[in-house]
């Protein structure tokens, strides 16, 4: 056994690690951790392919066209409603880890090492797109194994990447009630809220045949603007300034409250 | 010990600590100073502040004033280096990882760590590695809590009250844990409300109270403070200047007709006062060791150190 003495230059050659601790055997692990979850798989992955099954093989509309100048059939539209709902709860599901997290004070014991506040954020954002990658390519498969949706090959591609990236906004709204609610029990809370973000934005039944007073409050939330972008390329109806507006403005609500209520949490304790 | 060894920043530095949460002022004012090499115990009862003022040290929370520096740097950036690391009291694992991907998470944060079976190896968790965290006893994970904290070989171990509800064999294979790693030269500050880990681990022991430092010197001068026995007599007019100059006394408290005499040879001081003053009504008693530790920390100071001499 060697007995240390300290010295300046030990002292000196210390070094912070790069991208504030950010690196892939954590991300690994943090993986391992979601796909060892199985009330998470069923919930992300399984539930939105059985959605599919349910409303996209339906015969009485599942072959028909999607309309004058669009894409494939209407099997492919509700492919797409299905894989954006899926992938939005995961990464909501992803990001709110962190209030279980923060209940089982590691993220306090995340704090006595170095990694940084935003390496720790940047990690729970990539675990949320692994996740909501998992869902999306789920019920794709699925949908595929059907045969029902039909959309050229370059659609399947487009559409698949434009949920993805979408499902984003909703990894910082899971951040976002991660730091708000304190309690376990926040999957709970989620599943149900993502339920009522789904039937306003319109993922589940189409706008069109809600009363008008419904519709014209249906356009205000938030996943109204996602649903109608990311049906764009299969519709080839161009893109409306308004959803871009409501999706930004969402980002912006959902980053700026998980902002919030992170500041609020480092400086408490 | 308040010099820099080798034109080294000290390990610990703290001016004048306050900190309050709200109404509660829990930490009133702590000048610190602990160089690298040390071994020291913060000593105190429950709310004494020693939470408030090691959360102040980790960077976890800042103090309301004053100043803090760990090796010459902020705290986060001590952090950041992998130069301080600390197991604290409860929590901080998450029950879903395995023991072994704990620790590689743990590691693979820091630019250099000691290998993770090295650490568990000295944390004495080797068969543990596969094993889930919610599946292992207090003790276990707190040798888990032990073992993360080594990984970045930090220059200063800050602990806890880290054996708060562990059992006797618990503690006992903790502390050896500890003791081996401390015998490399880390520097320790460990906290605690056991006088008996203060006094078999430290080479230095600070009492805190009510946010205060009360005492601060090594454990066999602590122990002192507790030595001896007090002498209690009725003595109207007593000279204190007089009463100092008895051979072996050590402290003179004059209460009105009331004199207290702290000494360790006691039947002198006894001898001295029935032979050559007026005394009467006297009274010796004995202060243990818990006692003393009691009186010295307790809130209610100085009718406790009444009431332990009556």
């Amino acid at each position: 056994m060697t007995t240390r003495s300290l010295s300046a230059t030990e002292l000196a050659s210390r070094r912070a690690p790069a991208f504030g601790g950010l690196n892939a055997i954590a991300l690994s692990i943090e993986i391992r951790r979601l796909l060892r979850n199985r009330r998470t798989l069923i919930f992300t992955m399984i539930m939105p392919s059985i959605f599919f099954l349910l409303f996209g093989l339906n015969s009485a509309y599942a072959n028909d066209s999607n309309g004058k100048g669009a894409y494939g059939n209407v099997s492919a539209f509700v492919l797409i409603s299905m894989a954006l709902y899926g992938a939005t709860l995961a990464t909501t599901s992803g990001g709110a880890m962190v209030s279980i997290e923060r209940a089982a004070g590691w993220s306090r014991q995340l704090r006595l090492t170095p990694l940084a506040s935003p390496a720790y954020v940047g990690l729970k954002m990539l675990t949320s797109l692994v996740l909501g990658l998992g869902s999306v390519a789920a019920v794709f498969i699925v949908g595929g194994v059907t045969g029902k949706p039909s959309m050229p090959v370059w659609l399947w591609v487009v559409s698949a990447l434009c949920v993805w990236v979408g499902s984003l906004v909703f990894a910082a709204f899971g951040l976002f009630l991660g730091y708000l609610l304190p309690t376990e029990n926040v999957m709970q809370f989620l599943g149900f809220i993502m339920m009522l973000f789904s039937f306003g934005g319109g993922v589940f039944i189409p706008l069109s045949q809600y009363p008008h007073v419904l519709r014209d409050i249906a356009e205000y939330t938030p996943l109204y603007g996602l649903n109608q972008l990311v049906h764009a390329p299969l519709l080839n109806s161009g893109v409306d300034i308004a959803w871009v507006g409501n999706a930004i403005a969402w980002l912006i609500i959902f980053t700026a409250g998980a902002a919030w209520r992170f500041r609020k949490d480092t400086a408490r304790v | 010990m308040t010099q820099s060894v080798n034109g080294l920043p000290p390990a610990i530095e703290l001016r004048g600590i306050h900190k309050r949460f709200g109404q509660v002022h829990a930490v009133r004012g702590i000048d610190l100073q602990i160089s690298s090499g040390e071994i020291v115990a913060f000593l105190g009862p429950n709310g004494a502040g020693k939470t408030s003022t090691i959360d102040v040290i980790l960077g976890l929370s800042h103090p309301s004033e004053g100043s803090v520096s760990v090796y010459g740097m902020e705290p986060r950036q001590a952090i950041s280096r992998g130069l301080i690391s600390a197991v604290m009291q409860t929590g901080g694992l998450l029950k879903d990882l395995t023991v072994g991907e704990t620790l590689q998470y743990t590691a693979s944060l820091f630019t250099n760590t000691q290998p993770v079976a090295e650490v568990m190896k000295r944390a004495g968790i080797s068969e543990l590695a596969d094993r889930k965290v919610g599946k292992c006893s207090g003790g276990e994970q707190q040798r888990l809590r032990f073992a993360m904290a080594l990984l970045s070989d930090p220059e200063l171990l800050i602990l806890d009250e880290p054996t708060t509800g562990m059992d006797v064999e618990g503690r006992r294979g903790f502390w050896t844990a500890i003791r081996q790693d401390a015998e490399l030269g880390r520097t320790v500050l460990f906290a605690t409300h056991y006088l008996e880990e203060a006094d078999s681990y430290a080479d230095r022991v600070i009492l805190i109270r009510r946010g205060e430092i009360v005492a601060d010197g090594t454990s066999a001068q602590i122990k002192a403070m507790a030595a001896g026995r007090t002498v209690r007599a009725t003595l109207p007019g007593a000279d204190e200047a007089k009463l100092h100059e008895i051979p072996g006394v050590e402290r003179v408290e004059v209460r009105g007709d009331t004199v207290l005499l702290h000494a360790i040879d006691s039947d002198a001081v006894a001898r001295y006062l029935l032979t050559s003053t007026p005394a009467k009504d006297l009274e010796i008693t004995t202060r243990a060791l818990e006692d003393a530790f009691i009186a010295l920390t307790s809130d209610e100071s100085d009718s406790a150190t009444a009431g332990a001499l009556q």
